[in-house]
């Protein structure tokens, strides 16, 4: 057998849909299943081996004492799977909040998220698909693997992102002054170093500690396609989402808790999710406080995957507007012409000359509402927005790597402690630093030798 | 009338350059029974050390021991020239221990060309060689100035900084090698006309003072360890014993760098006559106070260059300067004020090859048997020199034997580590080995590199029947000394608790496992000699990796562990015939980078830079599928 490693992802399709199924695979899944699974009314211990191959079992998944969900879960015993090994199928209820709970106990007891396409591989190399198959496979895993490197570029939060990479400076930078002293002890020593040490490190499993937190507070929101709404004021930007949070009987999240300024919804369009951010009126202001929600009503639009951009079309177009339009025009947008309702006073052809495609739209009488979904799904489908899989898939790869790296800071604090030498203590940071690496991107290469070079004056 | 007759020799091994590299891979092969010629342009000049006068040093120290225990000479030679030895780190973990001696370079010269002579099979050809002789892609031989040739079956060139060598200080250069040497201006030529990639390098020397014009009393005294380690696994420390000679330390000064900044216009390396890559590891003083600013001083170490000379190396005040500059600028350092320069310092330019050409054997991918060592390969330093050398020495004898190369990788030795960097990831400047280069330093120790690689160099055949059972005796004792601590438990009681307490550590209640007492920082195997009351006298080079596998097992289980995934990948081997522009689905860059490379395993190829895991995977599957 190619690989011995114990698997686990959500298989089915990204979005709100009915059923979501979690496949693992290994050695390790029927002892998993086990220790999360309880079975019937009666949540009686589950006990794989009294069963068959391919048989379902209707029970609960437990987090310790807590019930997460009522699923049915399939056993398919190795060779018999699709992977040619022990694979355990989890059908749990629809809404990925509660698969991606499933997933995180899972991974939390010692199972590795699948790579993209890694069960389809796992299936090829223990001779379950033949060659024209497993070459499909590799595409699937070089796009995908193209897209998990730009997703965990650019669809990271970034505020996220950028503590994150702090937090690896601040480790990378602990590591090459310890590299750099012990290659040339003679310029640099070590001498009360741990105690700064073991205070930054604390200090980064603190930082860390609160994003992983936050993770679990925010992850309902990291999924879908991050919109924003822009606009300068008074042309209907509230309106408009009230009208999608009315018209629309699909989930509507309020998302508590969140730090921002900035309101946020996720709401379901047609069979896609929005992400909605309701900004702050784009305008030319002296005022400090509202200039700081400009600024960052600018910088959600940077972020944003899509732009719905409004304009008050019984009104004329004036400079802000231009500002607004200058603002958004690069990305992802759609031009809604609001209030079709009243008298036009906006010079159509002028618009259509400069190429801006837009829509009159009314939340009054809800004209242009159809053909604003038809643009969303068309965006959609046509993969100018990117909406895949992944994108939750990678987030809880995220909070992996993130628990993974508090571990490793940990154990380097406790060998502080424990009295043991420096050199060993970098094998930890490395650790803690490399785990970081999978959120932002970064393989391992030259950055500590170039940092210690960069920062440390070495050598005779 | 032409009357030139063309005298031809026949050998099985030709050696261009009897550097560090260059003694070890003639030795290897002359002692593997090969015949063997070695080339210098100086008889003189046989392991020059033109630069610092020490070997060893952080992880250079690892990289002699490894040396050593496969069968090298470097470790032996500095044990009987050495006049100060050290081991630097001691307060830090065993990982980093690393030893340095300070050389007579003189005695270090003429013990190595002593051994050299007296070798069997080997000879000693003083001549520059101009010409590679290649033919369908196999080397042949070489040709010298005279226009001699000397078939070979194997080639291996060590050219260190000779090739097309300029010394350079001031406005003031000169087309030699060090100390006058003269290059070797040809050979470039025939190396690019063989379709040889070649790269301009740049090192550099700081001035020599005679000793009588230093006041030593403004300095601080360095001295040697009382408890000398030797460099070589087959000496005792009973038998190196000697009188030490001490080194001093002292700083320059705002003054200093004042001098230097007011005259930085004048340095050739910042008017760019220099124009080779130089080391970020021994940056000249200039360029330390250019980069660093900042700081206040540098630590200058006066080191003796032997004990046949008054002239004193200045470490750390490598310089390129002016003539005018480097004297005030000496002149401005505390102790130095009145100091004679025997020889300014330089800089000095060469050319190199791209060592991405070669293969992990040290073989040029495009020239069979035609291998390259040291620095022509990138690397700086005797000790990666000499590293390098007994390699490709022991790889030219496996290539005319038909035999598997050996291979060092990177979970077995510094050596490996080194090698691959350079084969794999290429370097852009004079590569110096650095601890945290090695990912598994914790198994990668200097008190264990017999146990890793005198195995190796006993397969290759340098290791003679004795040594090697010597060594398993060694490493018999240690096996079963460890066994032996594993199951001794020690009572609890008044004598033992007392004893803690001596140590500041805590009283035990019930009978204690021996290793978990060990493993406690207050404590090591030494520590717990009076608890242990069936210990046996034992060496220390065997109760020293006693207490390291023991106090630091949780570690060094994690590296291994580390080691046997890192190992899945580099047992992948990818055929040498692997058509990458076949492979559906890797990235264009992936498919340039790894055609160029041709790496051989997934291992390697996974350390390409440009190389994704991604790609890693597209190639798993498609090498899977043939």
């Amino acid at each position: 057998m190619h690989n011995t490693e114990t698997i686990a992802a959500i298989c089915t399709a990204f979005g709100n849909a009915g059923i979501h199924i979690i496949r693992i695979s290994g050695d390790k899944a029927f002892c998993l299943i086990e220790k999360i699974f309880k079975k019937g009314k009666s949540q009686k211990p589950f006990y794989v081996e009294r069963y068959d191959s391919h048989t379902i079992h209707y029970g609960y998944i437990f987090d310790g004492e807590e019930c997460i969900d009522e699923v049915m879960v399939s056993v398919y015993k190795a060779p018999n799977s699709y992977t040619k090994e022990d694979v355990i199928e989890i059908n749990c209820h629809g809404g990925s909040y509660v698969a991606k709970s499933i997933l995180m106990i899972i991974t939390g007891l010692g199972v590795r998220m699948a790579e993209p396409g890694e069960f389809s591989k796992r299936a090829f190399l223990n001779g379950r698909i033949d060659l024209s198959q497993a070459e499909a496979i590799m595409d699937v895993i070089k796009s995908q693997n193209d897209y998990a490197l730009r997703s965990s570029v650019n669809h990271l939060r970034g505020n996220i992102r950028k503590s994150i990479e702090e937090i690896r400076e601040d480790i990378l930078s602990e590591t090459a002054y310890i590299e750099a002293a012990l290659d040339d002890p003679e310029h640099y020593d070590l001498e009360g170093y741990r105690d700064i040490l073991y205070e930054k490190i604390t200090l980064c499993t603190e930082r860390l500690e609160k994003l992983s937190k936050s993770y679990k507070e925010g992850r309902i929101i990291s999924e879908g396609v991050n919109t924003v709404i822009a606009g300068k004021p008074n042309v209907g930007k509230s309106s408009f989402l009230n009208y999608l949070l009315n018209e629309n009987k699909a989930i509507v999240t309020d998302i508590p808790g969140t730090t921002r300024d900035i309101i946020e919804y996720s709401i379901n369009i047609g069979n896609i999710c929005l992400n909605l951010t309701d900004t702050a009126g784009l305008h030319k202001t002296e005022d400090y406080i509202e200039k700081i929600g400009i600024e960052k009503t600018l910088e959600s639009i940077e972020n944003a995957q899509l732009v719905i951009c409004i304009f008050d079309m019984s009104r004329r177009f004036d400079e802000e507007d231009e500002y607004v339009l200058s603002r958004v025009k690069d990305r992802n947008v759609i031009v809604l012409l609001n209030k079709s309702d009243m008298e036009c006073k906006i010079d159509l052809n002028e618009l259509e000359n400069n190429g801006i495609k837009y829509i009159v739209f009314s939340t009054k009488t809800g004209e242009g509402f159809d053909r604003f979904v038809n643009e969303l799904e068309n965006m959609f489908y046509s993969d100018m927005i990117d909406v895949e899989n992944e994108i939750f898939i990678t987030n809880i790869r995220h909070a992996e790597a993130i628990n993974n790296a508090v571990t490793s800071l940990r154990l380097a604090a406790d060998n502080i402690l424990g009295k043991m030498p420096e050199d060993l203590l970098t094998i930890d940071l490395m650790d803690a630093y490399n785990y970081l690496g999978e959120i932002t991107g970064d393989t391992v290469g030259e950055q500590l030798i170039d940092k210690i070079f960069a920062e440390f004056c070495m050598g005779k | 009338m032409n009357n030139k007759q063309i005298i031809e020799y026949y050998y099985d091994v030709a050696v261009v350059g009897a550097g560090h590299a260059g003694c070890e891979a003639a030795l290897a092969a002359a002692r593997l029974g090969h015949k063997t010629v070695v080339f210098t342009v100086s008889i003189d000049s046989i392991a020059m050390m033109p630069c610092n006068p020490n070997i060893g040093g952080t992880s250079k120290g690892h990289l002699v021991r490894e040396t050593d225990a496969l069968g090298g000479e470097i470790g032996i030679n500095i044990d009987k020239t050495f006049i100060q030895s050290k081991m630097l780190n001691r307060s830090k973990g065993p990982a980093v221990h690393s030893l340095r001696a300070q050389a007579d370079k003189k005695n270090y010269s003429a013990e190595m060309r002593k051994t050299l002579e007296n070798t069997d099979n080997l000879c000693i050809r003083q001549a520059e060689v101009t010409d590679i002789i290649v033919e369908d892609n196999k080397i042949k031989g070489i040709i010298t100035a005279s226009g001699t040739i000397y078939h070979a079956k194997a080639v291996v060139l060590c050219t260190g900084v000779y090739l097309k060598a300029k010394c350079i200080y001031g406005d003031v250069s000169a087309n030699t090698g060090p100390n006058g040497l003269s290059a070797a201006d040809k050979l470039s030529q025939s190396l690019i006309d063989n379709g040889i990639e070649i790269r301009r390098f740049k090192t550099g020397t700081p001035a020599r003072i005679d000793k009588r014009t230093i006041d030593f009393s403004v300095m601080k005294e360095q001295k040697g360890d009382e408890y000398i380690t030797p460099f070589s696994f087959t000496n005792r420390p009973s038998d190196i014993e000697r009188t030490q000679v001490s080194c001093w330390l002292t700083y320059t000064n705002e003054k200093t760098h004042e001098i230097i900044k007011n005259n930085i216009d004048r340095s050739p390396l910042f008017s760019g006559i220099i124009e080779g890559t130089g080391p970020r590891y021994c940056p000249s003083i200039e360029d330390k106070v250019m980069r660093f600013a900042d700081k206040k001083r540098h630590q200058i170490f006066i080191e003796p260059e032997g004990e046949y000379t008054n002239e004193m190396y200045v470490g750390g005040m490598s310089t390129s300067l002016p003539e005018d500059v480097q004297y005030n600028m000496y002149r401005s350092v505390k102790g130095l004020e009145n100091a004679h320069i025997v020889r300014n310092g330089y800089a000095i330019e060469y050319d190199c090859i791209n060592p991405q050409q070669l293969k992990l054997n040290l073989e040029m991918k495009s020239i069979d048997g035609l291998f390259c060592a040291g620095q022509i390969n990138g690397s700086s330093g005797y000790e990666e020199a000499a590293a390098q050398g007994i390699i490709a020495g022991i790889n030219a004898v496996m290539y005319i034997e038909d035999r598997e190369p050996v291979i060092i990788d990177r979970s077995e030795g510094y050596i490996g580590v080194l090698i691959d960097d350079l084969v794999t990831k290429g370097t852009n400047e004079p590569y110096r080995m650095m601890t945290s280069r090695a990912e598994y330093r914790l198994l990668l120790r200097q008190d264990n590199a017999d146990s890793r690689l005198t195995p190796v160099g006993y397969r290759a055949g340098l290791i003679s029947e004795e040594r090697y059972n010597k060594f398993l005796k060694k490493m018999e004792s240690i096996d079963a000394e460890i066994k032996r601590v594993k199951n001794t438990y020690i009572d609890a009681g008044e004598y033992t608790n007392s004893i803690l307490e001596s140590y500041n550590t805590a009283a035990i209640n019930t009978s204690t496992c021996l290793a978990e007492l060990i493993k406690r920082p207050e404590l090591n195997y030494e520590k717990t000699a009076l608890l242990d009351k069936d210990r046996k006298e034992l060496d220390r080079e065997i109760t020293e990796q006693v207490d390291n596998m023991i106090k630091y097992e949780g570690y060094i289980n994690r590296q291994m562990r580390q080691v046997e995934q890192y190992k899945k990948l580099e047992n992948k081997r990818i055929p040498e015939d692997i058509d990458y522009f076949q492979v559906g689905s890797l990235r264009k860059e992936a498919v340039q980078k790894l055609d160029s490379i041709r790496p051989s395993s997934i291992g390697q190829a996974s350390r390409i830079s440009g190389v994704s895991p991604a790609d890693i995977s597209v190639l798993l599957v498609y090498l899977k599928g043939k």
